[in-house]
């Protein structure tokens, strides 16, 4: 088996539009997340949101690519620069026929939808633009992101829905572990911030309308946000020999089914992840200093994924700090591991552990170390990521420190 | 803008060229329009003249709306917007 680092990182969202900016912002516990702007969003009764501003499609791309690419591809392609040019790597010969791309995103082109349905059925047009379908489908992102690098191994889109980048990136690591294959580009993004995506959401009624306060007493639900997160996952030897800096090492990961509810979390289908993450990982519970929490803010996945930690590591649950950095950046559905996956390297790699902003009240519920508010300075060797997903799928993933 | 400007601008655009660049001989190959941008092109055309065209890229010589070039093109939207009435 060989072992995995991360080269690379790239990044956009409602706190930076780059990983410099999104971590100097989750050290100070910025919030990004605000009133919504675009097209009717005064018929929502959920009107925030961690949107991404102030992103300029015309100054990186040409029309005739813009005309292809949905605002999940555009996040893709600009997160997966900054991943790729960071990692040094140039894909040609042997390397260019081996390395892969396999991203995770929930809803794909979902604006893209959202546009072409109202052209058809609320303004009656019968005529959509010729690219609708290669702009909108779950691979368009994963397949641009192939084009413009020149990767020409394994690629693919994993769609579970709020794990969907966690599940894209324990089957890159797999991948790359097994050696079958030297590096691939994996992560995930996620662009649902048009009317009819948050008006999905709506109807689930697990919305807040103010904040995302994860594990507090006060919660009241979870925050959209939006963006992508993306990374070079290499064979460690294949970076050792070129002397690529090495961001943190990837251990293990885990991947569960509940096989009990749509909807519903189940602590036992958590806490399998967990344990089985840190198994694949040969880590011992004490080592494991702190977690990158799902996190949601709803009432129901913030108390469940406190027992299933709680029962997993025992009494040294207590001991590890646990965040939600969507309290900042808001819930990326199929994309939010991928960004949470930086404040991971962050307590690795800096040590900072980036803070759950928004956190009012104690819950007995959640009654662990969830770094409130304010960052926190801690030396530590190995961080977990949690992502559980509606359909009860769960993937968790483990980091050390190189 | 007469039919003929209105599709040399479209084509231009799809082309990346300037409207002067485009001539009525010029055929999609020549300003290197593919055959998506030839899809694209048509889209931009029935929605500038309000028009239906008949154009399947799977095949695209089995209709009548011949696009082997600028001027064949413009002569078919002139059909048609004739025949429209």
């Amino acid at each position: 088996m060989k072992r995995v680092v991360i080269t690379g990182a790239g990044t956009i969202n409602a706190l930076g539009h780059n990983v410099p900016d999104t971590l100097a912002a989750m050290r100070e516990g910025v919030c990004g997340i605000g009133p919504l702007s675009f097209r009717d969003v005064e018929r929502l009764q959920i009107q925030i949101g961690g949107q991404v501003r102030g992103f300029d499609a015309e100054g990186r791309y040409n029309r005739q690519q813009i005309s292809l690419y949905d605002r999940f591809t555009l996040f893709t392609l600009a997160a997966a620069r900054e991943a790729i040019e960071q990692s040094g790597l140039t894909f040609s010969g042997e390397l260019s026929a081996r390395a892969g791309v396999v991203l995770g995103t929930a809803g794909g082109g979902v604006s893209t939808w959202d546009d072409n349905y109202r052209a058809v059925y609320e303004e009656g047009k019968n005529r959509v633009h010729p690219f609708v379908v290669p702009k909108l489908m779950n691979n368009a992102a994963a397949s641009h992101v192939s084009m413009e690098w020149n990767l020409k191994g394994p690629s693919f889109t994993v769609s579970t829905a709020c794990a969907s980048s966690n599940h894209a990136m324990a089957q890159a690591f797999a991948m790359v572990r097994s050696g079958m294959s030297p590096a691939m580009i994996t992560g995930g993004s996620e662009s649902m911030l048009c009317f009819g995506g948050v008006k999905a959401w709506e109807g689930l009624r697990v919305m807040s309308r103010d904040a995302c306060r994860p594990f507090s007493a006060n919660r009241n639900g979870m925050v959209q946000g939006e963006g992508a997160g993306i990374f070079v996952f290499e064979e460690m030897e294949h970076a050792r020999k070129r002397g690529a800096e090495i961001l943190c090492e990837v251990i293990g990961f885990a991947m569960t089914s509940d096989a009990s509810d749509i909807v519903m979390p189940s602590k036992a289908g958590a806490a399998r992840a967990i344990a089985g993450a840190l198994e694949d990982g040969r880590i011992n519970r004490d080592e494991v200093g702190y977690i990158n929490a799902h996190g949601t803010g709803t009432a129901a996945n913030d108390k469940t994924e406190c027992a299933a930690v709680a029962d997993t590591f025992g009494p040294h649950a207590d001991n590890l700090m646990i965040s939600s950095t969507k309290s900042m950046h808001g819930h990326l559905i199929g994309g939010t591991g991928a960004v949470e996956l930086l404040a991971c390297i962050m307590a690795l790699r800096d040590g900072v552990i980036a803070p759950t902003i928004g956190y009012e009240e104690p819950d007995p519920e959640c009654a662990l170390d969830v770094v409130p508010n304010t960052a926190r300075e801690a030396k530590v060797s190995v961080a977990l990521s949690n992502a559980f997903a509606f359909g009860g799928m769960n993937a968790v993933l483990a980091l050390r420190k190189v | 803008m007469s039919i003929k400007d209105q599709v040399i601008a479209i084509i231009a655009e799809q082309a990346m060229l300037e409207p002067q660049d485009v001539t009525l001989e010029s055929t999609p190959e020549d300003l290197g329009i593919d055959s998506m941008g030839l899809v694209e092109s048509i889209f931009a055309i029935e929605e500038a003249f309000d028009i239906s065209i008949p154009f399947n890229a799977n095949d695209p010589g089995a209709s009548d709306f011949d696009i082997s070039s600028v001027a064949t093109i413009i002569a078919g939207i002139e059909r048609l917007k004739a025949e429209q009435g």
